[in-house]
C-alpha cells in the first residue's frame, strides 16, 4: 500500500514536471511558428555576426 | 499565352513562359540577378515549389508610410513587423533571413512562416528601414507593414487562455486515465475496495482543480447563453461535466460504486484541442477595426481668418473653415479645393488606382492623400458628416444585423440539449419511481446517459471540419476570418463584383503598339524607373529591367523630365491637340523626334473569365457594381462574360443594390476592395476582399485572398460547399451513435470503461470523417 502511494506521487510529480516544461516552452514562443521550424532545421548555420 | 510554340518554365518564379525565354517577365529577371548577385543562388536548388500556389511573380509594391509603423526603443534600436506575401517554402525563409543578415546594421531578422510575418530590427538611421525593405522586395517578395500600435493591441489573450486550459486538461486526463486503467484491471483481479477508494480519491484530487480551471471557457459561454435565454453547444457540455464530476465525487466519498473522472477530463481535453486549433486557424487572419479610429482621429491644419495656422482634430473643424493639406498627408475632411493643384490618391475612398488631379473647384473627400503640392481646402463637412463617416455608419448597421446568423452547430444544440436532459431525467424517474432503485443508483444511471450523450463527437463535428477547411484554404493564400463564413459561403447563390481592383488588377497594362520599337520603350522606361506613379510602374513592367536614368526631375502629377527629354501628360511634353484618349496614356518626347504615345488599358485579373464560367456552372449568378464610368464597366463586364452590370454607383447605391438582392431572398457574396465597397461588403451575406484592397475592406470582409488570380472566389465556394456536406455527415454520425448507445445507458448497462471507450471512438470517427475535406 505504501509503495503504491509512493509510486502514485512519483508519477504525479513527473506529470507536473512535463506540464511545467510545456507551459515554459509555450511562453518562450516555441509554438509560434510550427511551419517555419520544420524547415529551419535544414538550413546551414549562418556565419556569426560581427 | 496562346502562342503555338512550346511552353517553358521561368527560371525565377516557375511560371509559364515562352520557349527560348529564360524569364516570364522583367521582375523575375531582376529578382534572379539580385539573388545570384548576392551569392545566394543555392536558393533555387533548395526551393520546393508548391504547385497549389500561384507562381511568385515579383510585382511592384504599394506605396506606404514607413515611419508610422516603425517603433524605436531608448537605445536607438528600430523594429518593424511586415506581412510577407509570396513565401513558398523554407527556402524563402532562408533567402530573406540570409540576405538581411548580411547587412551590418541589421540586429534581428526572422520570418515566421505560420503567420507569414517578417520581424526586422536594425540600428542607426530610421530611414535605412526603407532600404532593407527594398532589398527584400528586390528578391521578389511583397511586403506590407503592420502598424506598431495595432500589433500591441492584438495580443491574443483568448488564445493564451485556451492553450493553458488545454495543457492542464491534458495533464489531468493523462494522469486520471492512468489511475482508471489500474482500477478497471484491478477490479477483474480482486482488488480490495480500500485500494479502489484510495485510487478514486487521488483521481478526484487531480480532476477537481483541473476541471474547475480548464472548464472555464465552456462554463462562461454556457452561462452567458443561459442568461440570454438561449442554449448553445456549451450548455450540455457544462451540465454534463459538472453533474458527472459532482456525482463521481459523491460516489468516491461514499466509498462505493463507479467514478467517471477520467471521462470528464478526457472530454474537456478533446474539446479544448478543437477550440485551440480553431482559434489558431482564424487568429492568423483576424484583423482589428482600430484602423478606422486612426483614420477618424487624424489632425488637420486649420488656417485662421488672420492667416495663422493651428492643429485641430479633424472632427472638430467647422464647415466653412479653410484647411491646409501638405504633401503626403491625408485630407481629414470633405471639401472643395480653393487654392493649388495636386494629384490625389483616392484609392481608399473610390478604389481608383490612378491618382486624380485636383484643381480649384474639385470636390475632395476625407481619407484621400495629397501626393503633390500643398492645397488649401474649404471644408464642407467634417467628422460624422463626411462620406467616410457615412460609410462607417452603413457598415455598423449592416454588421449589427449580421450577428443574428445562427450557426449550424447551435441550431442542432437548440434541439439536442433539451432532448438529452429530458432523457436523463426520465431515466432517473424510471429507475427511482418505477424500478424502486436507491436514489444513488438512479442518479448514477441518469449520469451514464449524460456521459454517453455528452456531445463530444457533436461538439467536434463542426469545428474539426472548419479547422481543416481553413487550413486548406490558408495554404492557397485564402484567409478565413469569420467562424461562420464557411457555412454562409456554402449557401451563396449570387456573387457581386466590384470592378476596379477586383475584376481588374490594380496596375494598368501597356497596350503593345506594333509600331513602337523596343529601344524606344526602353528609353522611356529609363525615365519612368525613378517614379512610383502607377503608369510609370506599368511601363517599367512592360519594358523589363532597365538602368534608371540619373538626374531625372519629377513634376508630381505631370511627368518626368531629363533635359529636353520628357515623359508625362500631353500638356507636359508639349503635344498640341492630342488625339482623344480611350484610357490612361503617357507621352514621350525627345529632341528632334516626333512624340510617342503609350496607351494603357485596365487588365483583367488572371482567371477572371474562367471564374465567372465556373460560377455559372455552379448556378451562381455574377454581376458587377462599380463606381466607374458606364463605358469602362461595360467593357470589363463584357470581357469577363458578365451580363448584369451597373456603373456610376456611389457607395450608398451599392449598399442599396446589395440590400435589395438580399430582401429578394438571395444569399449574396460581395467581392470588393475599396472603401466605397465597404458598406456593401458588410451588407452582403458574406464578403471577400483581395489582399491588395483597402485595409478597411479587409477588416470587414469575412475572407481575404492573396495573389492576383480571381479563381480564389470559386475555389472558396467549392471548399465551403464540400465542408458543409461533411459537417452535416458528421452531425448525422454523432446523432446516430447516440441513438445506438442511449438505450444501453438507460437500461443501466454502461460501465465507466465502456463510457470512456465509446466516447473516444465516436470522436475519432468524426475526426476521421473530417479529414476528407482536405482532399
Amino acid at each position: 500500500m505504501t509503495s503504491i502511494l509512493g509510486l502514485i506521487l512519483l508519477s504525479l510529480a513527473l506529470g507536473v514536471c512535463a506540464l511545467a516544461a510545456f507551459l515554459w516552452s509555450l511562453r518562450a514562443g516555441q509554438y509560434d511558428d510550427m511551419d517555419g521550424a520544420a524547415s529551419r532545421i535544414l538550413f546551414d548555420d549562418q556565419p556569426p555576426k560581427r | 499565352m496562346t502562342s503555338p510554340v512550346a511552353q517553358a518554365i521561368c527560371a525565377h518564379c516557375g511560371g509559364e513562359t515562352q520557349a527560348g525565354a529564360r524569364f516570364c517577365c522583367g521582375g523575375c529577371a531582376a529578382a534572379f540577378d539580385t539573388i545570384n548577385g548576392l551569392g545566394l543562388g543555392q536558393y533555387y536548388a533548395r526551393l520546393v515549389r508548391d504547385p497549389t500556389l500561384a507562381p511568385n511573380r515579383p510585382e511592384p509594391t504599394e506605396r506606404w508610410d514607413l515611419a508610422r509603423c516603425v517603433s524605436t526603443d531608448k537605445s536607438g534600436h528600430h523594429s518593424l513587423t511586415l506581412a510577407v506575401d509570396g513565401l513558398q517554402c523554407g527556402a524563402c525563409v532562408w533567402l530573406i533571413e540570409t540576405a538581411l543578415g548580411r547587412e551590418p546594421n541589421v540586429t534581428h531578422s526572422r520570418v515566421n512562416m505560420t503567420t507569414r510575418r517578417l520581424q526586422l530590427g536594425w540600428t542607426g538611421d530610421v530611414a535605412d528601414g526603407g532600404r532593407l525593405v527594398g532589398l527584400v522586395e528586390k528578391l521578389g517578395y511583397r511586403l506590407v507593414p503592420f502598424d506598431a500600435a495595432r500589433l500591441a493591441a492584438a495580443a491574443d489573450r483568448t488564445g493564451r487562455e485556451l492553450i493553458w486550459a488545454m495543457a492542464v486538461a491534458g495533464f489531468a486526463a493523462g494522469n486520471v486515465m492512468l489511475l482508471s486503467v489500474a482500477i478497471w484491471i484491478g477490479e477483474g483481479q480482486g482488488m480490495g475496495p480500500a485500494v479502489r477508494d484510495a485510487l478514486h480519491l487521488v483521481s478526484a484530487l487531480i480532476a477537481l482543480p483541473a476541471i474547475a480551471y480548464a472548464g472555464r471557457p465552456f462554463f462562461r459561454s454556457a452561462w452567458a447563453a443561459l442568461r440570454a435565454g438561449r442554449t448553445n453547444m456549451d450548455v450540455p457540455i457544462s451540465v454534463g461535466v459538472i453533474l458527472v464530476t459532482a456525482l463521481s465525487l459523491f460516489e468516491t466519498l461514499q466509498g462505493a460504486g463507479d467514478a467517471y473522472f477520467d471521462s470528464a477530463c478526457t472530454l474537456l481535453f478533446f474539446l479544448l484541442i478543437g477550440r485551440v486549433m480553431d482559434h489558431r486557424a482564424r487568429g492568423r487572419a483576424r484583423a482589428t477595426a482600430e484602423q478606422l479610429l486612426a483614420l477618424r482621429h487624424s489632425d488637420v491644419t486649420v488656417i485662421r481668418p488672420d492667416g495663422t495656422t493651428e492643429q485641430r482634430a479633424a472632427a472638430s473643424v467647422a464647415p466653412g473653415s479653410r484647411i491646409m493639406v501638405a504633401m503626403g498627408s491625408r485630407i481629414g475632411v470633405d471639401g472643395v479645393v480653393e487654392l493649388g493643384s495636386a494629384p490625389l490618391d483616392t484609392s481608399l475612398v473610390t478604389g481608383e488606382s490612378l491618382p486624380v488631379l485636383a484643381a480649384p473647384g474639385t470636390t475632395v473627400f476625407a481619407g484621400t492623400i495629397n501626393l503633390g503640392a500643398t492645397l488649401t481646402i474649404l471644408c464642407t463637412a467634417s467628422g460624422a458628416g463626411t462620406l467616410l463617416a457615412e460609410c462607417v455608419r452603413l457598415i455598423e448597421v449592416a454588421e449589427s444585423r449580421r450577428g443574428r446568423f445562427v450557426e449550424l452547430a447551435d441550431r442542432v444544440a437548440r434541439r439536442y440539449a433539451p432532448t438529452v436532459h429530458l432523457a436523463a431525467l426520465l431515466t432517473f424517474l424510471g429507475w427511482w419511481g418505477l424500478g424502486h432503485a436507491t436514489i444513488e443508483h438512479a442518479l448514477l444511471t441518469a449520469c451514464a446517459v449524460l456521459i454517453i450523450t455528452c456531445p463530444c463527437a457533436l461538439a467536434l463535428a463542426v469545428p474539426a471540419v472548419q479547422v481543416l477547411a481553413t487550413q486548406r484554404l490558408f495554404q492557397r493564400g485564402i484567409l478565413l476570418k469569420s467562424a461562420t463564413a464557411l457555412e454562409r459561403l456554402a449557401n451563396v447563390d449570387a456573387v457581386v463584383f466590384d470592378k476596379t481592383g477586383t475584376l481588374t488588377v490594380a496596375l494598368p497594362e501597356l497596350i503593345v503598339d506594333p509600331a513602337c520599337n523596343p529601344a524606344d520603350l526602353a528609353a522611356a522606361a529609363q525615365l519612368a524607373a525613378g517614379s512610383r506613379h502607377p503608369l510609370a510602374r506599368a511601363l517599367l513592367v512592360a519594358s523589363g529591367p532597365v538602368v534608371a536614368a540619373e538626374a531625372v526631375r519629377e513634376v508630381p502629377g505631370r511627368g518626368m523630365a531629363l533635359g529636353d527629354t520628357r515623359l508625362g501628360s500631353s500638356a507636359f511634353v508639349g503635344v498640341e491637340n492630342p488625339p482623344p484618349a480611350d484610357g490612361p496614356e503617357l507621352w514621350f518626347a525627345r529632341p528632334n523626334r516626333p512624340p510617342m504615345r503609350f496607351c494603357f488599358a485596365e487588365a483583367l485579373r488572371p482567371a477572371a473569365r474562367e471564374t465567372i464560367a465556373t460560377l455559372a456552372r455552379m448556378r451562381i449568378g455574377a454581376s458587377v457594381l462599380s463606381g466607374d464610368r458606364r463605358a469602362a464597366v461595360s467593357t470589363i463586364a463584357g470581357q469577363c462574360g458578365i451580363a448584369a452590370w451597373q456603373g456610376e454607383c456611389t457607395p450608398v447605391d451599392k449598399f442599396a443594390a446589395v440590400e435589395a438582392m438580399r430582401r429578394g431572398g438571395s444569399q449574396v457574396l460581395m467581392v470588393g476592395d475599396g472603401l466605397n465597397d465597404a458598406p456593401s461588403l458588410a451588407a452582403a451575406s458574406v464578403s471577400m476582399s483581395p489582399a491588395s484592397g483597402a485595409e478597411l475592406s479587409q477588416t470587414i470582409a469575412d475572407v481575404v485572398f492573396q495573389g492576383s488570380g480571381l479563381d480564389a472566389v470559386s475555389e472558396t465556394i467549392v471548399v465551403a460547399r464540400r465542408a458543409q456536406a461533411i459537417m452535416r455527415g458528421n452531425i448525422a454520425l454523432a446523432i446516430g451513435y447516440n441513438v445506438l448507445m442511449v438505450p444501453l445507458a438507460m437500461a443501466g448497462l454502461v460501465t465507466p470503461w465502456l463510457a470512456a471507450a465509446a466516447m473516444s471512438s465516436s470522436s475519432l470517427l468524426v475526426l476521421g470523417n473530417s479529414w476528407r475535406v482536405r482532399k
